[in-house]
């Protein structure tokens, strides 16, 4: 048994918010000036050069790369052999509400969807997802989520006799409509399998891994370079103002699913592909 | 902005009150826009238009004026605004229409239009911007003075008014309605 504090959970998850907001993750700037010199189009250039500016200065003025900084997803794997001393979820929304108050990050989460609409202050609450894992550490993914490109994601109920065609039309689809919208270019999180809920979050968490690493499944890995060539034969271009670079990576996760199944999602991110991660080591006293 | 950025383009003053300049502008050229524009994005839209349909005075006089779809983060010690980059301005399409009406000549943001607003900005000889989404540190230093006017129990949502120079965008949809994405 390890042992871990609520408050150094909180400190942490503070230091991630501001961390992704300002940081851009090495991929998706190695990515972006990979596309940059690939880029056809002179005003896509021009854009892509200005986004990797944008980044110089984010990171230089400790200013958010973008001013949606999102409803901020946190990500926990918690090893199994740790005791956490206090509540793990109040610890996890201070630290989003420190990290977006201090890092003078924007509040951008209402209370209530239908009603009221009113801002909650802090960017509180988070969407936390858990998993349990071996080990005595803890390990944090902050993901902050803003709707431009959010609003472009789709989820679609297939059935079997769809087969992968169907997938990757409704993959294209969506992309092709969402992509001018949502800044691109984008990285494409895609989950198929398990039911509803399931295909969204491995959509999700698609999003997580670091751009320019494919799915270890060989013929997984080529349906994403498949699909990142058609994408990027669409021509919307970085801003979505024409070019060769719509996507800098597609990213397809799977989960096994119920014989009368085929459900996907499509969930799509900005080039402001903003994540950060922290460990935490549990200790050998409370 | 850096030397050689945006280069050729236009240098377009706001408000828009200049007719002739206006219908210059086609669109996909690029422009440079330096001046005095608003924020306002959905919530804001929502009680403009309602204010409207009240009989209500707006807290800003449209005539003329560009809104700048944006909610910015808040400055931190020593600056001028925080990351003002635009947000998707399809979410305001339900409103443009009517506020295109009510005086507004441009309104600056990223992404497509509904037809709607299309032949609202062609109706009114208006102009819709697009800047680069996503790159609201760069966007931010374009911004000299801000100060929220209208709304401010709103938060980020609040109605900024903003001094501008040499914002970059693209002409998206030109006043005789011709639309950069239609290709």
């Amino acid at each position: 048994m390890k042992y871990l504090r609520a408050d150094q959970i909180e400190a942490l998850v503070r230091d991630l918010c501001v961390k992704a907001a300002t940081e851009l993750p090495g991929d998706v700037a190695v990515a972006l000036l990979a596309a940059s010199r690939r880029e056809s189009s002179p005003l896509g250039c021009e854009v892509l050069g200005a986004i990797l500016r944008n980044a110089e200065l984010a990171r230089k003025n400790r200013m958010p790369l973008c001013q949606d900084t999102g409803l901020t997803y946190v990500f926990l794997e918690v090893g199994q052999d740790l005791h956490i001393d206090g509540d793990i979820r109040e610890a996890v929304t201070k630290g989003v509400s420190r990290g977006y108050t201090e890092g003078y990050l924007r509040k951008s989460v209402v209370r209530d969807p239908l009603f009221c609409r009113e801002n909650t202050g802090d960017n509180t609450p988070p969407v936390i997802h858990t998993d349990v894992v071996p080990g005595s550490d803890l390990v944090v993914t902050v993901l902050p989520k803003g709707t431009g490109s959010e609003n472009m994601s789709a989820v679609k109920m297939l059935t079997p006799s769809a087969g992968i065609a169907g997938v990757e039309d409704f993959v294209l689809q969506t992309v092709r409509h969402g992509a001018p919208n949502a800044c691109p270019p984008l990285v494409v999180g895609v989950g198929v399998g398990g039911m509803m809920d399931t295909a969204a979050l491995l959509a999700k968490k698609a999003l997580l891994r670091p751009v320019g690493h494919s799915n270890p499944d060989s013929e997984i890995a080529l349906m994403e370079r498949r699909l990142l060539a058609v994408i990027n034969n669409l021509g919307v271009g970085p801003g979505g103002f024409g070019g060769s670079t719509t996507a800098l990576a597609v990213h397809i996760e799977t989960y096994p699913t119920h014989i009368g199944a085929l459900p996907v999602a499509v969930n799509l991110q900005c080039h402001a592909a903003r994540r950060a991660t922290g460990i935490l080591r549990g200790s050998d006293g409370p | 902005m850096s030397d050689g950025f945006w280069e050729g383009a236009h240098r377009i003053s706001v408000p828009l009150v200049d007719d002739s300049a206006l219908r210059r502008l086609k669109a996909g050229r690029r422009v440079l826009l330096s001046g005095v524009v608003y924020t306002a994005r959905d919530a804001a839209h929502k009680r403009m238009v309602e204010a409207l349909e009240q009989g209500d005075e707006l807290p800003i006089d449209l005539a003329g004026q560009v809104i700048y779809y944006a909610g910015p983060c808040p400055p931190a010690p020593g600056q001028v605004i925080g990351s003002l980059g635009p947000t998707t301005s399809g979410r305001m399409d339900a409103y443009a229409p009517r506020l295109c009406a009510a005086g507004l000549r441009g309104m600056i943001g990223k992404g497509q239009r509904s037809t709607a607003v299309v032949q609202a900005i062609a109706r009114y000889g208006a102009v819709y911007f697009v800047t680069i989404g996503g790159a609201g540190a760069l966007l931010s230093q374009a911004v000299r003075k801000a100060q929220v006017v209208a709304y401010a129990d709103l938060g980020p949502e609040a109605v900024h008014r903003l001094e501008i120079v040499d914002f970059p965008a693209l002409v998206g949809i030109d006043p005789l309605g011709r639309d950069m994405y239609d290709r």
